[in-house]
């Protein structure tokens, strides 16, 4: 009984998510303050000025990054930044460099010009620490080993006073170092985006002023689409989301008023 | 082509993966371990990719100029993988107190400098508003709860109960961004099968 | 000898980070930069260590032939499998992370679904667990719940079409409440990261030399 109890739950959460794409309703998301200060931060940037994005997730963080990541990128471009993407997480590497051709292929961006990926460095907060006095120490060619002094964008390129702003993308406790690094030791602006599971532990660094602002999960990657006028993914994920998230408090409620009943009949 | 096949040998690893859900089974079994054997291997290359080659290989002679300092970070390189043999393995303990001592010392810097005083001056609000006021008497409510050093009795003991009911608030918002991040992954992987593959959604 | 050596290793490179933070300048800074390059390449080789024990382990299995043992088999060749197609990818296109090397098309189609539907599973289990083992048995475990639902509402369409105001209550909680137990929670644990890595600097912690 128990076994076929599971498999009920698990078609119902299922269905709660296939249903709802198979209808592709609209909906308008609101803005939440983080992600509109996070928006703001990037907007208040002149143009050219370089941008270094960190990705600090893998495939398993995907869904809900990867969107944030290509909706920051379209920001990006039309605020016509320069774009330096980095990894702290290796496998965060190629979608990294996914995301960017995609962006390039869509906007005619030039590679070495108007972007570059420096690529994965293990090592952490090391790296963030070394990289605020000249990231040539760490990261003296791109991920294809071409050497960052003959890229035109990284030319000028030395240290975070050169960087407009840090993004990082995070799925564990990478946001962490940059938050308790950037701001404090260098002085540096930072924006972070994370994962829903992370997200929590970030507000009081966006409390504190150690980061300027803060995209949360799929919700906040919608909110990021609608800012920039491209949704997409993640907006219509936001209707699977709430049928999910309805069907999950009413197991809960379920759960709850079988467990009353119980205690009373004992 | 090479496209379509790729895009089918995702779904059919996906749909292997998800069938764990009816129960443990061999398709699942040979998906789960096809994934760990790969990964495995691409940590190999990644290690040389991005950290041997460009950090003490092409460093090693730059402009005809070598760079002899490198020998010391390849040695101790050398020193972690002692750990393989047995009878040299206790050698990976020099390498392992070099990236322990690091990382000790960037633990204190960062704890201190870049944690504890931002958010201590952080807290330090005029309680001008409720916010304020619900922020201040929530952080000393929370420290005072994990202070073990005096007994948790009388006025300390009402306090500390404030600080559960704030921890108590702090995970119950942690749960249901939890919950978001899990519905999340599911609906990227539904998107995909359903875009992606079967095409039945743009 | 065996012990005396990483325990002077550890208080002189747990020293120069800590002094280069307060002195940036000659020599120190440039000391601490050294040392954080030297850091980068090592760290590199620990995410070696744990592929000697799973080859090992897999390995001995297909040796003796133990139930299961054609799984330790798979693992071995997409090992292999994969380690041959990066070395391929680097010599034909110079990185195995050119576009068209084969080494991405493994990423892509392989690795990528096979880990991003693995945690998608866990979407399955918190529906299961939220069904048979969130229970309201105290005020503290109901306080939990309700703001974990009110945040699960805010943070999706679904709530503003309930009340309008769902979407600024969660905001709040995350803003305030929520943010503050987290301050005092992470100033916690901060110290205790400072207090241990006093002792592993000064030598008093040991356990990672075993």
């Amino acid at each position: 009984m128990r076994g076929l109890e599971r498999r009920i739950i698990y078609l119902l959460i299922a269905l709660s998510v296939i249903i709802p794409f198979l209808f592709k309703i609209k909906t308008k998301v609101e803005i939440s303050p983080p992600v509109m200060s996070a928006y703001n931060t990037i907007e208040s940037l002149k143009e050219g000025t370089p941008v270094l994005i960190s990705i600090d997730y893998d495939p398993a963080s995907m869904p809900e990054l990867q969107p944030m990541l290509l909706a920051i990128l379209r920001h990006c471009v039309k605020k016509k930044l320069k774009i330096i993407l980095m990894a702290h997480w290796p496998l965060g590497v190629p979608l990294g460099q996914e995301a960017i051709e995609k962006i390039a292929k869509e906007y005619g961006l030039k590679y070495g010009e108007d972007y570059v990926n420096l690529g994965y460095r293990p090592g952490g907060a090391g790296v963030i620490i070394s990289m605020g006095r000249e990231i040539r120490d760490i990261f003296d060619c791109d991920f294809k080993g071409t050497p960052v002094d003959s890229l035109p964008l990284m030319r000028n390129v030395h240290n975070y006073d050169d960087i407009g702003v840090v993004i990082g993308l995070e799925a564990g406790s990478v946001g962490d170092w940059w938050a308790q690094n950037l701001g404090p030791r260098f002085g540096a602006k930072l924006i972070l985006g994370s994962t829903a599971v992370v997200t929590p532990d970030l507000y009081p660094y966006l409390a504190s002023g150690q980061c300027q602002g803060l995209i949360g999960g799929l919700r906040g990657a919608a909110e990021y689409e609608n800012l920039v006028g491209h949704p997409s993914v993640a907006t219509i994920g936001m209707i699977p989301q709430s049928a999910a998230h309805a069907l999950i408090i009413i197991f809960i409620i379920i759960g709850n008023i079988i467990y009353i009943l119980q205690r009373r009949r004992k | 082509m090479m496209e379509t096949l790729g895009v089918w040998l995702a779904a059919g690893f996906t749909l292997c993966i998800f069938s764990f859900l009816y129960k443990d089974n061999p398709f699942y079994k040979l998906a789960e371990h096809i994934y760990v054997g790969a990964s495995a291997a691409y940590m190999v290359i990644f290690v040389w990719s991005f950290d041997v080659k460009p950090m003490l290989i092409d460093r090693f002679i730059v402009n005809g100029k070598v760079n002899w300092s490198l020998l010391f970070p390849a040695f101790f390189s050398a020193l972690m993988l002692c750990r393989f043999i047995p009878r040299i393995a206790w050698l990976s303990r020099w390498a392992i107190a070099f990236t322990v001592g690091i990382g000790a010392g960037i633990g204190f810097t960062m704890g201190l400098h870049g944690y504890i005083l931002p958010q201590l001056k952080a807290t330090m609000v005029p309680l001008v508003n409720v916010n304020n006021i619900i922020i201040v008497i929530g952080v000393l409510s929370v420290l005072m709860y994990f202070y073990f050093s005096i007994e948790h009795k009388g006025p300390v003991k009402y306090v500390s109960r404030l600080g559960r009911i704030f921890i108590m608030i702090a995970f119950g918002a942690s749960f249901g961004y939890t919950v978001m991040a899990r519905i999340s992954l599911l609906i990227g992987r539904i998107h995909f099968l359903l875009s992606d593959w079967l095409r039945i959604i743009k | 000898m065996r012990r005396e050596v990483p325990l002077v290793i550890t208080f002189v490179t747990g020293i120069v980070i800590i002094i280069g933070l307060f002195v940036p300048h000659k020599p120190f800074g440039e000391i601490q930069q050294t040392f954080l390059k030297w850091y980068v390449i090592i760290a590199g080789f620990t995410l070696l260590l744990g592929i000697d024990s799973l080859v090992i382990t897999h390995w001995g299995k297909i040796k003796r032939r133990q139930p299961g043992f054609g799984y330790s088999v798979v693992l071995i060749a997409s090992l292999a499998f994969t380690l041959i197609l990066g070395i391929y990818s680097i010599i034909k296109y110079g990185s195995a992370f050119d576009v068209r090397a084969p080494f991405m098309y493994l990423y892509m189609h392989v690795i990528l679904p096979l880990s991003a539907t693995m945690f998608s599973l866990l979407a399955f289990f918190i529906a299961s667990a939220a069904y048979r083992a969130f229970r309201a048995r105290n005020v503290d475990a109901a306080l939990l719940l309700v703001a974990g639902i009110l945040v699960m509402l805010g943070r999706v369409p679904l709530g503003s079409m309930l009340y309008s105001k769902m979407p600024q209550i969660a905001d709040w909680i995350m803003d305030v409440p929520q943010m503050a137990a987290k301050r005092g929670l992470l100033i916690g644990i901060a110290l205790g990261q400072i207090a241990m890595s006093l002792r592993v600097i000064l030598g008093i912690e040991r356990t990672y030399l075993r």
